[in-house]
């Protein structure tokens, strides 16, 4: 096991109960590092972003740094919009950082804004977190009050406005194209992206060059401020530099939100060692397989624990899907699975809730992701047929063409291609299951 | 009779001023409109178009996408199972059925004496105190089906009152920031 040394890095003040209040973050060097940036140039302060390699935390993993460059090039106005609409199921990370230290959220926010000139701030808040909801707005006052958000801040002449921003239930408002048609009071559909020119970076919120940045990656970047992109980069290894928080539930005895190196730790670590996961918990204590990075993303067996917990690591593995590739850590949620879980009810259910949150614009999405999920139920409640499993891949095909990671793009937005995924993985990794559920007409699990 | 009226019609129009364009506000109006009436009446959806230039079709094109937003009545208490993947694993559906009997409805019905609303909803990250389930969207983990129990009459007793406000209250804290 490794437990390296590296700083926590966004989570060291939740060892307070009073973690989200103003006098506990300040008691705790809150708001230096805005004064730091506010001395420094715009183009220092992304410079070190970009030196701090930091990948997004959203689950596209795209560098910070160069989604500001790209915005910071074009006239304004510009506009942040920090997305905490967290929804990838099992991923419950932004959930803490917003409930329980949302003055590093908006630090890092002010900072990014001044760094990239941006005039206002909208900070979406999923809108089922009702108690980080209040806590964000209560926090903003104070940071109103306190004289770090709005005019002249501290005396350095910079000014900008932010706003905390309900969402209503949808999942696919995490995309940040439907994250920005939600913020403009529409129904969540992603927008078309025709990179490099047209991406929210460029054609954001009003159509105007917007940053897009999520909670966790918000909340990295006062600590990078203040100790320098490269004690950033000095942690993890290759691309993925830094710490990461990793959500770890299902069947392992200590579940909860970690803060680890990435790279220098792997998944066996996080999901046994005993600060993190402590082992699996359930059935024989036996691990089946698991998810390495939100429900999107294709499975992992017991075969891959020893795969560091870094982004190229993961997405260059030997995986499970049919058509090869491996797979990602996405939003950074890892799904355990003891060897009493039937995966055909998993993938079922992960099937079911992609038919459910389809937005409906492209045709393979809303009507692919719906066959999967009437197949995959049939299945599992005994009424499968055997023509049922090349029908699955048949289908998963139409959306996901080549079934494998990475998938080729049918739709507008990644929902659709990520569907097929999980059903994929869990197909190849246990098609005896599939089997015994068509023969015996029902689960063996019970 | 339901237009956003009151105080609630004042902190409307303070959530239109907090934004560059008009109508992102609709979300926000559309939480205050259920905030005020427990759920979204035509009257209100009306009067919010008005506020914002929109049409009633626009508000409702966006009201009917989130999963928040319901335009019937629902019971005083909301009650939102998780089973997706974490809670499943850990008996999120045997926690759905044993709501679904405790309170006698099915999933997306409300309770004959108008108090309870069950709904199965997605994940809703809190997943390291698998099974979990919010009331009017305030979390509680870990719930057994005897703390279920035990939850239903808090609830019933008027325990939890400061803890789950009346459905529809989303965040109980004022924006303030100067003009």
């Amino acid at each position: 096991m490794t437990i390296t040394e590296a700083p926590k890095i966004v989570t060291s003040r939740l060892r307070y109960e009073d973690s989200h209040t103003l006098d506990r973050y300040l008691a705790t060097g809150g708001y230096e590092a805005l004064r730091k940036a506010l001395t420094m140039a715009p183009e220092a302060i992304q410079a070190e972003v970009e030196t701090a390699g930091i990948l997004g935390r959203g689950g596209a993993g795209f560098p910070a740094g160069i989604k500001w460059k790209t915005t910071m090039a074009l006239p304004g106005p510009h506009y942040l919009v920090v997305n905490g609409d967290e929804s990838e199921p099992a991923t419950f990370k932004d959930h803490m950082l917003v409930e329980r230290d949302p003055h590093q959220v908006i630090e890092g926010a002010l900072i990014t804004a001044y760094a990239t000139g941006c005039e206002r701030i909208f900070l979406y808040v999923r809108g089922e977190f009702a108690l980080g909801l209040e806590r964000m707005q209560a926090a903003l006052n104070d940071a109103y009050k306190f004289g770090a958000v709005g005019r002249d801040i501290f005396g350095s002449g910079f000014s900008v406005e932010a706003v905390v921003h309900p969402g209503a239930g949808a999942y696919i408002c995490g995309e940040e194209t439907a994250l920005l048609e939600s913020l403009e009071g529409k129904r969540g559909f992603p927008r078309i992206k025709v990179p490099p020119k047209i991406i929210p970076a460029t054609v954001g919120v009003y159509n105007k060059p917007t940053v897009v940045n999520n909670v966790e990656t918000m909340s990295n970047i006062p600590w990078i401020v203040m100790n320098g992109g490269a004690a950033f980069a000095a942690l993890g290894a290759g691309r993925s530099t830094g710490t990461r928080i990793f959500s770890l539930s299902g069947h392992v005895k200590r579940p909860g939100n970690y803060e680890v190196e990435m790279v220098k730790t792997t998944f066996r670590d996080l999901i046994y060692a005993p600060v993190y996961g402590g082992g699996i918990q359930g059935g024989n204590n036996e691990l089946k397989a698991f998810i390495p990075g939100g429900a999107s993303s294709p499975w992992f067996g017991p075969q891959h624990l020893d795969l560091p917990l870094g982004q190229d690591e993961v997405a260059q593995a030997q995986g499970t899907l049919p058509g090869g590739g491996g797979s990602m850590l996405g939003s950074g949620s890892i799904v355990v699975m003891n060897d009493a879980t039937c995966p055909v009810r998993a993938a079922w259910r992960l099937a079911r809730f992609f038919a459910r949150e389809s937005c409906g614009q492209c045709t393979p999405c809303r009507e692919g992701t719906g066959w999967l999920d009437r197949i995959m139920f049939r299945i599992e409640s005994g009424s499968g047929r055997m023509e049922d499993l090349d029908l699955l891949l048949d289908v998963s095909d139409n959306i996901a063409p080549g079934l494998a990671f990475p998938y080729p793009m049918t739709t507008i937005c990644f929902l659709g291609p990520s569907s097929p995924m999980p059903i994929c993985s869990a197909l190849q990794m246990f098609r005896d299951d599939f089997l015994v559920h068509i023969k015996d007409g029902g689960c063996p699990y019970g | 009779m339901s237009k956003l009226a009151g105080e609630f019609l004042t902190r409307a129009r303070e959530t239109i001023a907090a934004y560059p364009g008009s109508r992102s506000a609709l979300i926000p109006l559309l939480h205050l409109a259920q905030e005020q009436d427990g759920h979204l009446t035509g009257d209100a959806m009306e009067h919010i178009g008005e506020l914002l230039g929109l049409t009633p079709a626009e508000v409702m094109g966006t009201a009917s996408f989130y999963d928040m937003f319901f335009t019937e009545p629902v019971g005083k208490w909301l009650v939102s199972v998780c089973t997706n993947i974490a809670c499943l694993l850990n008996g999120g559906y045997e926690l759905l059925a044993h709501a679904e009997e405790k309170l006698g409805v099915r999933p997306g019905v409300t309770s004959h004496d108008g108090r309870f609303t069950l709904e199965e909803v997605e994940c809703i990250a809190r997943c390291d105190e698998a099974p979990c389930l919010a009331v009017n969207w305030r979390y509680f983990g870990k719930v057994t089906n005897g703390r279920f129990d035990e939850l239903v009459a808090d609830l019933e007793s008027g325990k939890l009152n400061d803890e789950v406000p009346t459905h529809g209250t989303l965040n109980r804290v004022r924006r303030e920031a100067p003009a």
